[in-house]
């Protein structure tokens, strides 16, 4: 199924299924119900979203901030959890000099009031099989912080024993900065079909199988689907990540229409 | 400066369009190639925000927000392709 579509082309029905299953974005108050460490680095937040209509695995929203003097500065922050309810949990990183994050990273704590608009975005989302017919394995790759859209998509899969292979290579700095890492283990064990591969960048822990380092194209090789099973790739990180894995990835010959990014810019 | 993807164009056009625009197909007046805005790349900072074509780099569209007005164009997009569900 081609993923780029012409003018005058109609949609497949399971494309408009899909579609319809997206509700509408909207501003609404957001109330910090919990707010606890993720990582040395970053927060998970459980927020209570008034009148929130619920989220597809991967979309995001906009945190708005107002100063006292009126200046407003906002944010978008991937979605960690998805399906209906008002209950949303993020997962925010603290970027050096951010105007934002170190807000919701230190600052933030439960009773607190939020803006937030959302949800967003109907690319960067994943469905199961029995709503979109789509039957091709999934292959997500993240990069640091860039795995909370991906871990929605995983935690998806979980809940709805959905059975289309699913394989999350994970790029992480030190054993430390793993995000959901007790969930992902949890995933790994349960029935619908999970494979994870975790990649460490700085330090890696004791006894394990590789030195720590980057991602390259043979490292990526040897994780992934193969180009000739036809995967779905979702690859979310820092721009330069997500630009290079989505190069080496089209020279391995994957379809880039198969290919669906999500860069959130910086380091 | 470093660029996102169209994904972040989500919540910004969500206040004028009653579409999501990052799953709309837009076809660049630049080069004529036709994709998801998803796939385009936006440049974000205080003075608005650029998107513009991941295959020959043309403008595509433009916003820029103040308190109380926002300026859109698309002059660089010759069509849009909505999917009404």
């Amino acid at each position: 199924m081609s993923e780029v579509s012409t003018p005058g082309a109609t949609a497949t029905p399971a494309a408009s299924a899909a579609l319809r299953a997206v509700p509408r974005s909207g501003w609404h108050v957001a109330t910090v119900a919990a707010a606890r460490r993720e990582t040395p680095n970053a927060s998970r937040l459980e927020l209570e979203v008034d009148g929130w209509p619920g989220n597809a695995a991967g979309q995001h929203l906009d945190v708005r901030l107002t100063a006292p003097d009126g200046y407003t500065a906002t944010r978008s922050y991937s979605i960690a959890s998805s399906g209906p309810g008002t209950r949303v949990t993020l997962a925010v990183d603290k970027l050096p000099d951010g105007e934002v994050s170190p807000y919701l990273v230190d600052e933030v704590r439960a009773g607190d009031m939020l803006e937030v608009h959302g949800p967003l975005g109907a690319f960067f989302v994943w469905a199961p099989v029995a709503e979109t017919g789509d039957a091709r394995p999934v292959q997500l790759i993240a990069g640091g912080s860039g795995v909370v859209p991906l871990f929605a998509m995983a935690q998806a899969h979980g809940d709805a024993d959905d059975p289309v292979p699913f394989r999350l290579l994970y790029s992480a700095r030190t054993p430390d900065d793993v995000y959901f890492a007790g969930e992902l283990q949890r995933l790994v064990g349960a029935s619908a079909p999970f494979r994870l591969d975790l990649v460490y960048t700085r330090r890696a822990p004791e006894g394990w199988r590789a030195p720590a380092a980057r991602i390259t194209r043979e490292t990526l090789e040897a994780a992934v689907f193969p180009a000739a099973e036809q995967p779905r790739v979702y690859v979310c990180g820092s721009t330069g990540f997500v630009e290079r894995v989505a190069d080496w990835l089209v020279e391995l010959g994957h379809d880039p229409r198969s290919i669906r990014t999500e860069r959130y810019g910086g380091t | 400066m470093q660029h996102v993807d169209g994904n972040a164009l989500a919540g910004p056009f969500a206040d004028f369009f009653s579409f999501d625009v990052t799953t709309a197909t837009a076809r660049c007046n630049g080069c004529g190639s036709v994709g998801e805005l998803a796939r385009a790349m936006v440049y974000r900072s205080g003075a608005g925000t650029v998107v513009r074509c991941s295959t020959c780099d043309h403008v595509l569209a433009t916003l820029v927000e103040t308190g109380d007005r926002a300026w859109i164009s698309l002059s660089g997009v010759s069509a849009i392709e909505v999917r009404r569900g």
